[in-house]
């Protein structure tokens, strides 16, 4: 049997399996801590930040930081939900968001997140970086203006031999995601989909479908992005 | 010398334009110009996004009648999605963006006619500018602002059921809609507690009308001679000559009723009309073809629709219309304070037709959307509040925009609203050594008749008022 750990979050005493990863065992305590890039099932990643608590005293994504026995950490603290909101800004000025024409909006988990850390505009300049709308695949369009280069799609997206239909191209500030070309080919609707649904933002959506849920049943509709986990009642 | 005369800003119109009027030394007006003078450009910007986006994104345009944008732009994506041409979408669908339309008629309506013409009726072109307001006739006339209040709120109520908000929704998608409405939804518009429901509106709705004919009655000369002069009529109708404020074909008429686009499948209105750009406006001059820039303009909306069509299919409105046309004697009516009048019969006409999709069950069942075959090209006409609006976007192999080309009720009327100006001009600064504000204010009665939408007209982008112009010649 597993070993199960004592840990501490915002004072509150926690239990978790040895090892289990810190955002995860968050949930299973009823705390929420805020992410885009990692997905349950998924091997983390660590790349949005989103996650940053204090671990210990030191800053640490808690979706790569496993759990260990009298851990303190620091989540819903001024300090790390400013910085969170600041890093979801961030997001805001790197891309081109347009959300009221976004099909993704009500679905989307960042525009989720700004809803919950009540960002009404970011505080930061608007970059305007000129991104590319990639629409010769049959079945998707990845659209670089929305992406966050959370690399869900690579890690999951993949076909019957485990070969992902997604991949990273270049580096630095010019890095984006790419679907490989002969893959992509071999797309079925129900992949498209499943790539739609695995990014957390409108980066890539499925072709000629899009707004088919109406105003007021789409998922952040309903509820604040965190509060199933939190078990809060929000909208 | 003479001199130029600049009004700016036009209040109560939507979006920012301004008019430019040339005297002459005698006081004479040698020209007048009503500019739209900012630019947006929508129909570029659009290009490379995805086809389907356009009902949502192109609605963005305008937030006064954003519903007729919305469902023109998805009728014309309709016709790419292989969905047909604009009569095969499943019955639910259809009804549904029906009801959306007229709710959207009923509220815009009203608006204009509470809110933005009836200060000018009730206290009269002189009336100091701050009582020609809203504001002012709230403390003056609260019935009429409570009504008016409420007739837009059950419209727009109607407009966050089928589209899912009351501004800039998402009910119309490629192929059909996203909703039924709900049982609650359809027993509160016809049986709510009053005032919001679909009898006491379609009851206020004739009651505004018999306020318009007392006024005219006291009112005569203003509402038939102030602003008064021969045009050509363009609407979509119903392929029986019904008026139809969704779907049909394309009629044009002449000033005498002689119709000079013969109910002609809106699929190809590129054949029949031509857009002409003039350097000093950012709104475009369209005309018919066939009898060129000079004779081809025409008048679209509501006073233009009374005047192409042959009959209205539901029966309150139906008396109302056989009363206007009998006054008219079955000619077209050139007044263009009776653009007010035929107003109060849409609304009247898309309560009662609320009425009727409302009591119809598929609204509340029934398959939502359906596509075929991808077309590469896509065109959707409505009858938006102010007239005619057409939407037109060409696709690639990869599904994204290469060409959108708008024109929006106000684009279509542009000419008709330059003549306005002029004759009101003409008259009311004749002889005139110094201009006053009730002059100026003239001048934009007659261009609030037509209820313009400028950010629409231009796309454009900016603050709300308009200007006007006078220019030493
Ligand atoms: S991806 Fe999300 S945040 Fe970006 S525009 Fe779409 S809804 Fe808004």
């Amino acid at each position: 049997m597993a070993e199960v750990v004592r840990f501490f979050i915002d004072g509150k005493e926690c239990m978790a399996k040895n090892g289990d990863y810190l955002l995860q065992a968050a949930k299973e305590n009823g705390i929420y801590i805020p992410t885009l890039c990692h997905y349950d099932g998924l091997k983390p990643k660590g790349s949005c930040r989103v996650c940053t608590c204090k671990v210990n005293g030191r800053l640490m994504t808690a979706c790569t930081t496993p759990i260990a026995e009298g851990m303190m950490i620091e989540s819903n603290t001024l300090e790390i939900e400013e910085m969170r909101k600041s890093i979801i800004e961030l997001f805001f000025v790197d891309g081109n968001h347009f959300c009221p024409t976004c099909e993704k909006s009500g679905y989307c988990e960042l525009q989720a997140l700004a809803y919950r850390y009540r960002i009404t505009a970011p505080r930061y300049p608007f970059l305007f970086p000129l991104k590319r709308v990639v629409a010769d695949y049959a079945k998707i369009i990845i659209d670089h203006n929305r992406c966050v280069l959370c690399k869900r799609c690579v890690r999951a997206i993949k076909d019957e031999m485990g070969k992902s239909f997604f991949a990273y191209r270049r580096r630095g500030q010019n890095i984006e995601v790419i679907l490989d070309k002969r893959m992509s080919d071999r797309m079925s609707f129900e992949i498209a989909l499943e790539a739609e649904n695995i990014c957390p933002v409108g980066a890539i959506m499925a072709k000629r479908t899009a707004f088919t849920t109406p105003i007021g049943y789409r998922k952040f509709d309903k509820i604040t992005i965190g509060s199933d986990i939190e078990k809060i009642k929000t909208k | 010398m003479g001199q130029k005369i600049t009004i700016d800003p036009v209040t109560r119109v939507e979006g920012h334009g301004k008019v430019t009027l040339y005297v002459n030394n005698d006081g004479s007006i040698e020209q007048a110009r009503f500019h739209i003078v900012e630019f947006r450009g929508f129909e570029r910007f659009v290009q490379g996004r995805p086809y389907w986006e356009m009902p949502v994104l192109v609605q963005r345009l305008c937030g006064i009648c954003p519903v007729s944008h919305h469902l023109a732009a998805a009728k014309a994506i309709d016709v790419i999605v292989g969905a047909g041409m604009g009569d095969e979408l499943p019955p639910t669908a259809e009804k549904m963006r029906r009801l959306m339309h007229y709710g959207q008629i009923f509220q815009s309506h009203a608006l204009h006619f509470f809110f933005l013409a009836s200060p000018d009726l009730l206290f009269g072109i002189d009336a100091e500018p701050a009582k020609r307001n809203v504001l002012f006739l709230a403390q003056e006339n609260r019935d009429l602002a409570h009504r008016a209040i409420l007739m837009r709120k059950f419209g727009q109520e109607i407009i966050l059921a089928t589209a899912g908000k009351k501004i800039h929704g998402t009910g119309a998608i490629p192929g059909g809609i996203n909703k039924h409405l709900s049982l609650e939804e359809k027993d509160k518009f016809l049986k709510g507690e009053f005032p919001l429901n679909i009898d006491t509106m379609i009851q206020w709705s004739l009651e505004t009308l018999d306020f318009f004919h007392h006024y005219e009655e006291q009112h005569k000369d203003f509402i038939q001679s102030f602003v008064s002069f021969p045009s050509n009529y363009l609407s979509l109708i119903r392929s029986d000559g019904a008026l139809d404020l969704y779907h049909g074909v394309l009629r044009a008429v002449d000033p005498n009723g002689n119709k000079i686009l013969p109910d002609v499948d809106y699929h190809e209105y590129y054949k029949y009309i031509e857009e002409e750009v003039r350097s000093w406006s950012y709104m475009k001059f369209p005309y018919i073809k066939t009898l060129g820039q000079e004779l081809g303009w025409y008048t679209v909306g509501p006073l233009a629709r009374m005047n192409t069509a042959d009959f209205i299919d539901t029966p309150l409105a139906q008396k109302e219309f056989e009363l206007f046309r009998a006054v008219h004697k079955g000619k077209p009516c050139h007044h263009v304070m009776h653009t007010h009048w035929a107003r109060l019969i849409e609304i009247l006409h898309a309560a009662e037709k609320i009425k009727v999709l409302l009591e119809d069950p598929d609204i509340l069942a029934g398959e939502l959307f359906r596509q075929g075959n991808k077309q590469f090209e896509g065109i959707g006409l409505i009858e938006a509040p102010r007239g005619t609006l057409f939407h037109h976007y060409k696709i690639n192999e990869n599904d994204q925009i290469i060409q959108a080309n708008l024109i929006v009720s106000t684009t279509n009327n542009n000419q008709a609203m330059n003549n306005a100006v002029l004759q009101v001009a003409q008259r009311t600064f004749k002889g005139q050594k110094k201009v006053t504000e009730s002059m100026t204010n003239a001048i934009e009665v007659a261009i609030r008749a037509y209820d313009p939408c400028l950010s629409c007209a231009t796309h454009a982008l900016g603050q709300m008022p308009l200007v006007i112009e006078i220019v030493n010649t």
